[in-house]
């Protein structure tokens, strides 16, 4: 088992740099609000970055289990069609997909 | 004398401006009800998410458990780094001990996308310095993405506050409960990490609210598959950064047409 010190350390390091990534570019942002490139590119991006997750979400999913590839994308499929047929509510769609997808995996 | 004057006109000129700011964007003077349900919103905000969190904080506790590390390592985890495909690396890290400078890189590595959360993310909403620190502390994928979706007049400091705590207090009680559970259960009911994939697919949806955000998803489709193709270990981390540089790209080549299109109009 690894020294209480050594996991400590690790506690430190992770937490010093994620705090410094997320916090760095709001400092350097602030100095460039009025540029018309970060507004622009601020107005780009959420959309985008969401989808960007999306994809690599379901790669992570399908890449831990691969012979699962098929219920995954049905099960996305569902998430998508229920969050659209029933008035986008988030809980509900992902609820439901999460289920269809877990019932597939485990009855299969 | 005259320097007190113009210090004076300096501080009202500010005030105004301040308050011009807050009454365009942030109602400060925010009545308690009004607060009240803002936090509540939070809450209803943060379920979704929730369904994504807590089964991934579970699956933490147990990965602690079963790589025979100290069971205060989950909370201690999830406190610290607060970024969950980080800490499910990180457990298997520590449990063969590996190099500091190693698990200094991969955090470098892992984490390196929140920079590009900075551009979108809605800091300037939330005014006290602590709660600043908090959110940007705080700023998870499923932070980012949650409030993303949400159309911009419906954001607020203390609705956006509250989703985060609640993620926090998600991502912790998991792993206590993973904890507890590892020694009882066999093995925990497979699958219920889609919950994120659901997540992630639903929020997509929700910030696609026009046609002019096509391009948007176009070039990130195109970012992410390529990323995917040529760098499969660092995936998310490559998409993310073609998907600016296409964004700078298109920024190019549109503010070169606006003349263009105003005749054309």
């Amino acid at each position: 088992m690894p020294s209480t010190s050594y996991l400590i350390a690790v506690l430190v390091i992770v937490f010093t740099i994620t705090l410094a990534l997320r916090a760095i570019p709001f400092a350097v942002l602030r100095m460039l609000r009025t540029s018309a490139i970060v507004r622009q590119l601020s107005v780009w991006m959420p959309v985008g970055i969401l989808a960007i997750l999306a994809v690599t979400a379901l790669r992570g999913t399908i890449t831990a289990e691969p012979h699962t590839t098929l219920y995954a994308l049905l099960a996305v499929a569902v998430t998508a069609g229920t969050h659209l047929a029933f008035g986008r509510r988030s809980i509900l769609s992902v609820g439901i997909g999460t289920t269809v997808y877990v019932v597939l995996v485990n009855a299969f | 004398m005259g320097s007190k004057v113009s210090n004076i006109r300096n501080h009202m000129a500010r005030v105004l401006r301040d308050h011009w700011w807050v009454r365009q964007d942030v109602p400060t003077q925010m009545t308690t009800p009004a607060r009240r349900q803002q936090i509540a919103a939070g809450a209803r905000d943060s379920f979704s998410a929730g369904l994504g969190i807590f089964p991934l904080g579970i699956a933490l506790g147990l990965l602690v458990i079963q790589a025979d590390l100290p069971w205060w390592l989950a909370p201690a985890l999830s406190l610290s780094a607060f970024a969950g495909s980080l800490e499910l690396l990180l457990v298997g890290m520590m449990a063969t001990v590996t190099p500091l400078a190693a698990v200094t890189l991969t955090v470098l590595v892992v984490n390196f996308r929140h920079v590009f959360y900075a551009f979108s993310f809605p800091l300037h909403l939330v005014k006290h310095p602590l709660a600043k620190a908090y959110a940007v502390y705080a700023m998870i994928d499923e932070a980012y993405a949650v409030n993303a979706a949400l159309p911009e007049a419906e954001r607020s400091a203390p609705r956006l506050l509250a989703m985060q705590i609640a993620c926090e207090t998600y991502w912790v009680g998991g792993g206590l409960l993973g904890v507890a559970l590892g020694a009882a259960l066999p093995a925990p009911i497979k699958g219920l990490e889609f919950a994120l994939c659901a997540l992630f697919t639903v929020l997509t949806l929700d910030a696609f609210r026009s046609r002019r955000e096509l391009p948007s998803v176009l070039l990130a489709v195109a970012s992410v598959a390529v990323a995917v193709v040529l760098a499969p270990s660092v995936a998310l981390f490559t998409a993310l950064l073609l998907f600016v540089a296409l964004l700078t790209a298109r920024l190019a080549l549109t503010a070169r047409r606006p003349a263009k299109d105003a005749a054309g109009a």
